[in-house]
């Protein structure tokens, strides 16, 4: 029988220590050792990209990684972009612009779009859709999903990014 | 999807993780970057005992110069490869293939390694490699082993690494002065190559003076396009003799049948391919 391992995993600015089975994925270990739901599981064969998190900074499938991969690495998912109760740009970006409507992609499109702006501050149309092409929307709500990235590489974004408790405003933004 | 329960070794360096694979029998599997693996894992295509996980081999990951050559970790990412400074002055395709591979996230963590013992006939990084006359170099325990690129792949999955042994790193010629393209047919974002061409041409004056091609998902193998090779070797550098000698590119190959495509139009594909891909890599 498999033996069970012991990882150190840093998580959105938290270090825990679990024990975990081998064949355990970093995605199963987010929501439902750390319950850290905000991280979804869409097809779970590496294609909708609805898991994405960032492993040291850079965009991976979490879905298409053992957690004992991310022993002694950092791991940032989208409960960890919020700063200070300040939406990060991107999420107050894809809130102006109606970049969700389901919302099922929301966290990896978001994760995603953080990742290839890191690399690409200033990235074309071509090169926002070509940076989100491991993302599906099943609502093909692309259009204002690319829109959103733009807005936040071009600074466009309210200053006004107060995390709000009330989930209702979510509702209602961009129908005004 | 859950894969099988496993026992997992993390080595820290080749030695040990060559002495962990003597010991673990015969139903073992090597995890480099896992995009192909899990996955399978995860459908129980695939259900090893044990899994030893390279990522923790630092010795195995990045390129670095080697006079004449490049020396590329076996567990660099295919992000590295599309980026790598030295990869982009020196063999350029496989910047150009790499940056085609599956999708971002992907390309974080798939390795070149890995995807080339992986050895699926519609990946990216065998044609190339396979173009640029690359030297594999696999440990054993034996000691170590060099392997021709026109040696390594063997078949549908299948390498020319032995159980126990482990690619390390893959030595590619400097190619300075060549032209590069890789020339990609999919149906969709993200998705395997239907078929797919690397071309890497070398002009002199209006001349074709030498050129490399290799072919993608033609065969249970990469292959080169010898017959296209031969017919552009000397020939004058227009649009024309391009696409004459690249009525050649489907000779000598046996392509599959699927859902995305026959055989007869992957031949087809074949030569419309190798037409783009030589114009593109010489530049015209």
């Amino acid at each position: 029988m498999a033996s069970s391992k012991t990882i150190t995993v840093e998580v959105d600015d938290v270090s825990y220590t679990d024990n975990v089975e081998p064949r355990l994925l970093l995605v199963q270990y987010l929501r439902e050792r750390l319950g850290k739901t905000g991280t979804l599981i869409g097809c779970d064969t590496t294609n909708c990209g609805a898991c994405t998190v960032h492993l040291d900074g850079v965009s991976v499938k979490s879905c298409t990684m053992f957690a004992v991969q991310a022993d002694g690495h950092n791991v940032t998912t989208i409960e960890g972009l919020a700063r200070d109760g300040k939406l990060a740009p991107l999420q107050q970006a894809f809130h102006e612009c109606h970049a969700l409507q389901c919302g099922f992609c929301t966290p990896g499109m978001i994760m995603q779009s953080a990742s290839l702006l890191a690399e690409n501050p200033h990235p074309t149309e071509k090169e926002i859709r070509d940076g989100l092409e491991g993302n599906l929307c099943r609502c093909t709500g692309y259009q204002n999903i690319v829109a959103a990235v733009q807005a936040a590489a071009d600074g466009t974004v309210s200053a006004d990014s107060t995390v709000s408790a009330d989930s209702d405003e979510t509702e209602t933004a961009g129908v005004a | 999807m859950i894969p099988s329960a496993f026992d997992y070794a993390a080595p820290a360096t080749v030695a040990e993780a060559l002495g962990v694979l003597a010991d673990a029998g015969d139903d073992v599997k090597l995890l480099a970057g896992g995009q192909s693996l899990i996955p399978v894992m995860k459908l129980r295509l695939a259900d090893p005992a044990m899994v030893v996980d390279l990522g923790r081999i630092g010795e195995l990951s990045g390129v670095r110069d080697d006079g004449d050559a490049l020396l590329i970790g076996a567990m660099t990412t295919h992000h590295q490869i599309a980026t790598d400074p030295l990869i982009a002055e020196h063999v350029p395709l496989l910047a150009k293939a790499a940056a085609t591979v599956a999708d971002p996230q992907v390309r974080h963590r798939g390795t070149f390694g890995g995807a080339l013992v992986h050895a699926d006939p519609a990946g990216d990084m065998p044609a190339p490699v396979l173009a640029a006359d690359a030297t594999f170099i696999l440990a054993g325990p034996n000691g170590e082993r060099r392997v021709a690129a026109a040696d390594f792949f063997q078949g549908y999955f299948t390498t020319a690494v032995d159980d126990g042994e482990i690619l390390t790193h893959v030595r590619v010629p400097k190619y300075a002065g060549w032209g590069a393209h890789y020339e990609k047919f999919t149906r969709v974002a993200q998705q395997w190559s239907i078929v797919a061409v690397a071309a890497m041409v070398r002009v002199d004056g209006g001349t074709i003076a030498e050129v490399r091609i290799g072919l993608t998902n033609m065969a249970s193998t990469p292959l080169r396009a010898t017959a296209v090779e031969q017919a552009l070797v000397g020939a004058p550098l227009t649009r024309e003799s391009i696409a004459t000698a690249s009525a050649h590119a489907a000779e000598g190959t046996d392509p599959a049948s699927d859902l995305n495509g026959d055989a007869a139009y992957r031949r087809h594909l074949a030569e419309v391919l190798t037409k783009r891909a030589v114009i593109a890599a010489a530049g015209l």
